[in-house]
């Protein structure tokens, strides 16, 4: 019982720094972090979860949006906009930077960019999401353990 | 004369005269005829002698004459006419050849008195070159006697040998009767006999320096005749019977003195001359020559550079003495130093081996006991041991890297780093201490500080550290605070750091970070030693624990970050203020803006609870406006939240105090907070309105100051970042209720 808490933690130790250092999560994870507390046990949870529903709104929304003839750039930059602040929230900071650039694109009502940052966005999520599930599993085992998650 | 018809009686006196015209004519022929000999034998004796043709007109006149003289012996008689033809023909040759020997004289004689003239010059000419000969003699003489009298001058560096010798040769030379020499006295008011040739012991005798004859000899570089009854050549009762001899004097020039520093020399500010009087035989005709006074004066010059030559050497044999003790004193001070070198190394060697081997065991025991099962509790004390490890070796190396400390050597490493989190982790390496200590320790970061920076991170913390490690230790009750906030122009002018101007940019800012403690206070009259380095003053009143290197490497990491430390104290008893500027870049991705009011320097606020405090977010993002909440929560606000500019405006009532609302969709943002100014008609009554904008356009500032807002806060937003917005936004309202 004891190795087996000691291994979990420590794969989730390297899991999340690992997060960190190729890019996906940034300083604001850790702020999220340090909210969660007796009051609110599960906030970075719910967090990440309600993030997660509005990624996969908006991609969908962006994506109707460019299959009009013709693309509604202003409607999808509504909508990369939204993104960009849902995924700074949490921080996520390699869908930000995508969504900063798809907004460009969307500005300069560049179909083809458009296009490739959707694509570009719709990958880095699935990644994201991945990553975040894995994390949260972790957790949960130790939790199940009997162990207590460490903090960054 | 049978058949002449003459008187008888007569004819003996006409015999006699005719016999004395015979013997006339006779000798006249004869010199005639001597005279042309006698010019040949001298033109034949003469080597050059023009004119020759002349001569032989000449001879031809004086025989022609003598042949006319001759024939006349036989025109006393009766002649045949055979004479008479003979006759006439030897007259006319004659007048023919002494008229043109006449003609001929007119035009050579001015050649002969030319070569007459000439001869006179040639003569004249000997006679100067005979003078000049016995001139280039006299010289050559005096030449000799010159070189040897300088030979002998200047074979020695001796002053005294070298005024002796001058006597002595002079006198020799010159056949002197005497001969003396009178130096200026030290008061150079008179003159001393100093030396003389054959009086044995001459006996202080001294004369006025401005007596008439001693100023005529000392205006003029020649040798001046004297009389032998002046005061400086009676030097003793007359050794002759009728008269004394001639007396010559000529002054000696001494040296400019203040140039050389010789001791036993008599001291003069201004140039002097020694007088050198000689006195030439009594009872003799002699009279001093030309060339003897040229020779006296040659000699007193080459006295001169003699002299100073003799100076030269003792000032440089001084020289030579002194810099040998200076050698020595070098020597001594090179082997000090070398000592004083070795001790050092040593203690680098022993800080080395004896201190930072072991640091590096604890710090990776530390690290791998950080992987075991831990409480949080042990795993925070732990990570604390491990960071206070990780910046006790950062000291270590500093201290081994001392010497490159003070020349100046050490480099800052400059990277981005989290600027809140910085003094987040000071502050929990601190807090253990302070809580064992029971002291009170609060924190203070100014919102508008940038989130991050550009700066050495391990050094600010460091320096930072050193600080309010120093304000623990030295306070055993009450409260330490740190405050950190971006330092305005005009705390520059603080009186401490008269020299310390810069100014903030775009690029970099000031981060201003005072420590303040209520502690036992120092001296002001000891507060410039607090940062000299391994000094430990014992008349400080803090306690003298600890090598006193904090503070020397903190001034020193301050400086290199361009800024700038001091310390104040009221005295003992009354704690201490540690303060220091430091500059740091502004990284682009975190250009954050200031917000429009101006921060105060607050109180304790690290422990100010927002308890009760009603906020309203308005933010259409759903994860956004539930991480805002989360983090107000969090700080014990009471928060409502919506989501769409017409709810917020319906919810928003007087309870609400602050309102956040996100301003990055179009207008809706500025329009809600014109909407809600219309609202609340009194101006006390209405809420704060703070923008939230992930925007960092200029424009969006003042389109938010513009419309009325009360704050800018540039997201993603930290719990410390947003507690320093809610402290600065309630002392506002303060404000705003006393005016």
């Amino acid at each position: 019982m004891t190795m087996d808490v000691a291994q979990l933690q420590r794969k989730l130790r390297e899991h999340q720094a690992a997060m960190f250092q190729q890019g996906f999560l940034d300083d604001q994870f850790s702020q999220l972090q340090k909210l969660q507390d007796e009051s609110t046990p599960d906030f970075v949870i719910e967090v990440i979860t309600m993030f997660f529903d509005d990624s996969e709104n908006l991609l969908k929304n962006m994506a109707r949006c460019l299959e009009q003839v013709p693309a509604d750039f202003k409607q999808i930059d509504a909508h990369a906009h939204q993104y960009k602040g849902s995924s700074a929230s949490i921080g996520a900071a390699r869908v930000k930077n995508v969504c900063a650039t798809f907004r460009a694109f969307c500005e300069a009502k560049n179909q083809e960019g458009c296009m490739r940052c959707l694509s570009q966005l719709q990958q880095e999520y699935s990644l994201l999401k991945n990553a975040l599930q894995y994390l949260f599993s972790l957790q949960q085992q130790i939790k199940a353990a009997g162990g207590s998650i460490p903090t960054q | 004369m049978e058949s002449c018809n003459c008187i008888d009686p007569q004819v003996p006196a006409d015999d006699l005269l005719m016999k004395y015209q015979y013997i006339s004519d006779f000798f006249i022929a004869l010199a005639y005829f001597s005279i042309p000999l006698e010019l040949i034998y001298f033109v034949k004796k003469s080597a050059v002698f023009p004119y020759r043709w002349v001569l032989v007109q000449f001879g031809a006149f004086i025989v022609l004459c003598g042949a006319t003289h001759l024939i006349n012996l036989w025109t006393f008689r009766i002649h045949s006419r055979t004479v008479a033809v003979v006759m006439t023909t030897a007259k006319v040759l004659t007048a023919v050849v002494s008229c043109a020997t006449a003609l001929m004289l007119v035009h050579i004689i001015p050649d002969l008195l030319s070569v007459k003239t000439r001869e006179l010059f040639l003569k004249n000419k000997a006679a100067e070159l005979d003078r000049e000969m016995g001139l280039i003699r006299t010289q050559e003489e005096t030449g000799r006697h010159v070189r040897m009298l300088t030979h002998e001058i200047r074979s020695t560096l001796d002053r005294h040998t070298i005024l002796k010798t001058t006597l002595v040769e002079l006198g020799r030379t010159l056949a002197l009767e005497e001969c003396a020499l009178w130096m200026p006295t030290r008061t150079g008011l008179e003159l001393q006999l100093s030396y003389t040739l054959r009086q044995q012991n001459p006996v202080g005798y001294t004369v006025p320096i401005h007596l008439p004859v001693i100023n005529q000899v000392f205006s003029s570089n020649r040798a001046v005749k004297i009389s032998p009854n002046c005061p400086v050549a009676r030097l003793r009762p007359y050794a002759g019977k009728y008269m004394p001899g001639a007396v010559v004097a000529v002054r000696v020039p001494l040296l400019h003195l203040s140039n050389f520093q010789i001791y036993d020399w008599p001291e003069v500010s201004t140039r002097s001359y020694a007088l050198m009087v000689l006195m030439l035989p009594s009872d003799s005709a002699r009279q001093w020559h030309v060339h003897e006074l040229e020779l006296v004066e040659v000699v007193a010059d080459q006295v001169a550079v003699a002299l100073s030559h003799a100076a030269i050497l003792e000032e440089s044999m001084r020289a030579r003495d002194q810099l040998i003790e200076q050698n020595v004193a070098l020597d001594l001070a090179r082997r000090e130093a070398e000592t004083a070198i070795r001790a050092r190394n040593d203690f680098l060697a022993v800080m080395n081996h004896e201190m930072r081997t072991p640091m590096h065991a604890v710090i990776a025991l530390s690290s791998l006991l950080q992987e075991t099962d831990l409480t949080a509790e042990q795993r925070l004390m732990v990570e604390t041991i491990l960071k206070s490890s990780n910046l006790l070796a950062t000291l270590i190396n500093d201290v081994l890297d001392l010497s490159r400390l003070e020349d100046g050597s050490l480099q800052l490493e400059a990277a981005t780093f989290n600027l809140h989190s910085l003094f987040r982790e000071v502050l929990n390496l601190i807090k253990p201490v302070a809580s064992v200590k029971k002291l009170s320790l609060t924190s203070h970061v100014a919102s508008d500080l940038p989130m991050y920076a550009i700066g050495d991170e391990k050094r600010l913390m460091q320096t930072i550290l050193n600080v309010v490690g120093n304000a623990v230790k030295f306070s055993k009750e009450g409260c330490i605070s740190i405050t950190a906030f971006v330092a305005k122009p005009e705390s520059f002018r603080d009186a401490r750091i008269p020299d310390f101007l810069p100014v903030p940019s775009d690029n970099h800012f000031y981060l201003r970070v005072q420590v303040k403690d209520s502690g036992s206070g120092i001296n002001p009259q000891d507060i410039p030693k607090l940062f000299t380095k391994f000094a430990q003053n014992q008349s400080l009143t803090r306690n003298p624990a600890g090598s006193g290197l904090g503070l020397a490497i903190c001034r020193r990491f301050v400086n290199l970050m361009e800024g700038h430390i001091w310390v104040e104290s009221e005295g003992i008893g009354k704690g201490c203020t540690v303060t220091f500027i430091v500059k740091l870049g502004i990284p682009d991705r975190s250009n954050e803006f200031k917000l429009p009011f101006v921060p105060k320097v607050p109180g304790n606020h690290g422990s100010t609870n927002f308890a009760g405090l009603k906020v309203l977010v308005m933010d259409d993002n759903g994860v956004s406006r539930t991480v805002t909440k989360g983090l107000l929560m969090h700080l014990g606000c009471d928060v409502t939240t919506a989501s769409s500019s017409e709810e917020c405006l319906r919810v928003v009532s007087l309870e609400h105090e602050v309102v956040f609302m996100d301003v990055c969709t179009g207008l809706d943002g500025y329009e809600l907070a014109v909407r809600i100014h219309e609202k609340f008609t009194k101006h006390q009554d209405r809420p704060l309105i703070v923008a939230l904008t992930g925007n960092t356009k200029k424009v969006t500032k003042e389109n938010c100051m513009r419309v009325g807002m009360d704050g800018l806060i540039l997201k993603p937003v930290s719990v410390d970042k947003m507690r320093g917005v809610l402290s600065e936004l309630l002392e506002r309202r303060v404000l705003f209720e006393s005016v």
